[in-house]
């Protein structure tokens, strides 16, 4: 009975199984291909070769991690004291989810139409800015590196924020009383006991707002200057995608993409193993 | 460790919006004494104690350490630096940090060299038997052991004031007994001042010096766990003491001789005579004179340990067995008196259900309360 119910369970499992296998294992794997083979189908290297031997593609990979590390810091460091605050749940703690969820439903290209109106030389913010006498003449946000890194933040943050907040509000409340009571003020409370029980939580989120950051590309073109300094390594997939259409060079600029991301994200959860030791998160027993 | 002689709370009271948790809370503790809040849950006795570290602001009131004023509303030293110990029902341990670094948090936050930290640490393990767990995590160990953990990490401070919040509640029934001694055996040693919080009047009659028993925030009563135990308040009390024969009784006649009242009352179908310790200024006395004059109905209270199946010497109560609980050394039974009212009592030979009985009580163990007393302390929320 128990083996049957197992099996049952397992079974369950089978359609979530299938999706993965269909929409993330076998295009990865077909791009990996793609990447190794020339038109014909021969095996080769050159697609890799001829993105390390183009300066102009090659310092794609610079010019993403310039925007996006920043960009991640930045939006971990900002919802870590977001979520800490909190953490007990305030008031209005509804309408201020709302109004950070509403970037991620409204999605890039929206968003950054949006910013371009607002922070563009005649928006509001220039405006603003100009009445209050705090610049002279209109700032420029947008199409520029700035645009980018400010729409990736508005979009990135309440991901981090929401993901924090989870972890956060998830550890015993005694803790802190427990640390409290040994003689330990706000500060150090956060510092001893709440940082490193946070520290899977932010390095989750860290790993996932890089990956959101890195594969940037509406906002590198609608916000940036996708031909000079905010040509993106995405960009440069999609030029040879869809401009150049060869798909084998390509697909290995994408696998170049996926290789530097798991980098990083590795180098993340090797700070997150050395921060974190203990078992568990909860503190019951 | 700053030296004292009394921590006194007064007028202690806490209100969460319009419901008052603890109303009007005084008590002065003595160095080195163990006290116990006793109570049912939401009677406020976690939020008594959380108030007097200072975790939960109270409303008003004031708390002194011998003539250094801790606490008056108003005025609050923050918990970090009341120098108390709290243990918690729940261990808080922290899950990131091994058993030593635990036990260490304080004395680190206090700035000591390393070597005093890990001679201190050491002792403080020892002490608690827990010698070769320093590296373990609190996820490793067993609830027991994590509790003693959190007890170690906070006498190793050597705290003015130790407050142990249901510290047994999560252990099972025979790891609860074994932590209770080691806990009364380790009060013995430190002498450390101790506010204990349970609702279990086997623990707090274990290990206090002195009890207090809470109900809706308000004291009913503060006394030894002899005391309180033998010669409760109020009929809350004797409830909560295991007092479970509540009947509904019409007093006869009432007679004062000397310290004692001689009070013949009609309950559970039968005539019964009850002696009743109470001195002169009791509050319980005068109610019991005033509901008698006024011919109202009280209530006795008896423990099922006091009657005794058999014809006994006097207080004859006729009943039907209706169920049997077989407890090993005796059998619990609950059976049906005139009147309908229940009656439950011990007996150690063998009773069957539906077995017409007679059970009888000394009149020195009946005690009366006037329907007042029940309903003192009534009126405010958990």
């Amino acid at each position: 009975m128990k083996g049957a119910e197992k099996g049952g369970v397992k079974l369950l499992l089978a359609p979530a199984i299938i999706f993965v296998l269909l929409l993330f294992l076998y295009p990865f794997a077909y791009g990996l291909f793609l990447s190794l083979t020339t038109e014909d189908g021969g095996f080769t290297l050159s697609n890799y070769a001829k993105f390390f031997g183009n300066a102009r593609d090659f310092r794609t990979i610079w010019v993403t991690l310039q925007i996006s590390v920043p960009v991640t810091f930045i939006n971990v460091a900002l919802a870590i004291p977001f979520a800490y605050y909190m953490r007990r749940g305030l008031k209005g703690e509804r309408i201020l989810t709302f109004f950070l969820i509403v970037p991620i439903t409204l999605g890039t290209v929206l968003v950054s139409e949006g910013m371009l109106t607002f922070m563009g030389p005649n928006g509001w913010l220039n405006q603003l800015l100009l009445f209050l006498h705090i610049v002279k003449e209109p700032f420029r946000f947008t199409h520029n590196y700035l645009g980018v890194v400010l729409s990736l933040a508005l979009q990135g943050f309440p991901y981090a924020f929401l993901m924090l907040l989870g972890y956060v509000s998830g550890i015993n409340p005694d803790l802190e009383k427990a640390s409290q009571m040994l003689g330990a003020n706000r500060w150090q409370t956060f510092w001893r006991v709440l940082f490193p029980l946070m520290v899977p939580g932010i390095a989750i989120a860290f790993s996932l707002n890089f990956v959101m950051a890195f594969s940037v590309f509406p906002s590198a073109v609608l916000l940036g200057e996708p031909s000079g300094p905010t040509r993106v390594i995405s960009i440069a997939a999609y030029q040879q995608a869809f401009e150049k259409f060869n798909f084998n060079a390509a697909s290995a600029i994408s696998m170049i993409m996926a290789a530097i991301e798991l980098i990083v994200i590795s180098l993340i959860l090797m700070w997150r193993s050395r921060m974190y030791k203990g078992a568990s998160i909860v503190g019951k027993g | 460790m700053k030296d004292f002689k009394t921590i006194s709370v007064r007028h202690m009271t806490k209100r969460f919006g319009d419901k008052t948790a603890v109303s009007d809370f005084s008590l002065e503790f003595g160095k080195g004494e163990f006290v116990t809040f006793l109570g049912p849950s939401g009677c406020g006795k976690s939020t008594a104690l959380n108030c007097v570290t200072g975790l939960i602001p109270i409303t008003s009131g004031e708390i002194w350490i011998d003539d250094e004023c801790i606490d008056n509303a108003d005025h609050q030293i923050p918990p970090e630096k009341r120098e108390f110990g709290m243990v918690f029902q729940n261990y808080a341990l922290f899950p990131h940090l091994s058993v030593a670094e635990n036990v260490a948090f304080g004395l680190k936050l206090r700035k000591l060299k390393k070597a005093e930290v890990a001679k201190r640490v050491d002792d403080a393990l020892r002490l608690v038997h827990l010698e070769g767990y320093a590296h373990k995590f609190p996820a490793q160990m067993s609830g027991g052991e994590q509790q003693r953990v959190a007890i170690a990490r906070c006498v190793v401070l050597e705290p003015r004031l130790l407050l142990l919040d249901e510290p047994l509640s999560n252990l099972d029934a025979k790891l609860r007994i074994e932590l209770r001694y080691e806990l009364k055996a380790l009060h013995e040693r430190l002498k450390v001042t101790t506010i204990y919080v349970t609702h279990d009047q086997t623990e707090a009659l274990a290990l206090s010096d002195r009890i207090v028993v809470l109900r809706s925030g308000k004291i009913q009563q503060v006394g030894s766990p002899t005391k309180i135990y033998s010669d409760p308040a109020n009929m809350f009390v004797a409830d909560f003491m295991g007092f479970r024969n509540r009947w509904p009784a019409k007093i006869e006649s009432i007679e004062e001789k000397g310290p004692t009242l001689v009070a013949k009352f009609s309950a559970a179908g039968s005539t019964l005579e009850a002696h009743l310790a109470y001195p002169a200024d009791d509050p319980r006395r005068v109610s019991l004179l005033a509901a008698h004059k006024a011919g109202a109905a009280v209530t006795t209270a008896i423990r099922p340990e006091d009657l005794a199946l058999g014809d006994g010497a006097s207080n004859h109560i006729r009943c039907t067995a209706e169920i049997v609980e077989y407890q090993g050394n005796a059998s619990q039974v609950g059976a049906v008196a005139g009147a309908g009212v229940r009656v439950d009592f011990r007996s150690g030979t063998s009773v069957a259900e539906g077995e017409a009985l007679s059970v009888s009580v000394p009149p020195d163990k009946i005690l009366l309360f006037a329907a007042e007393d029940q309903d003192s302390g009534a009126g405010v929320g958990p």
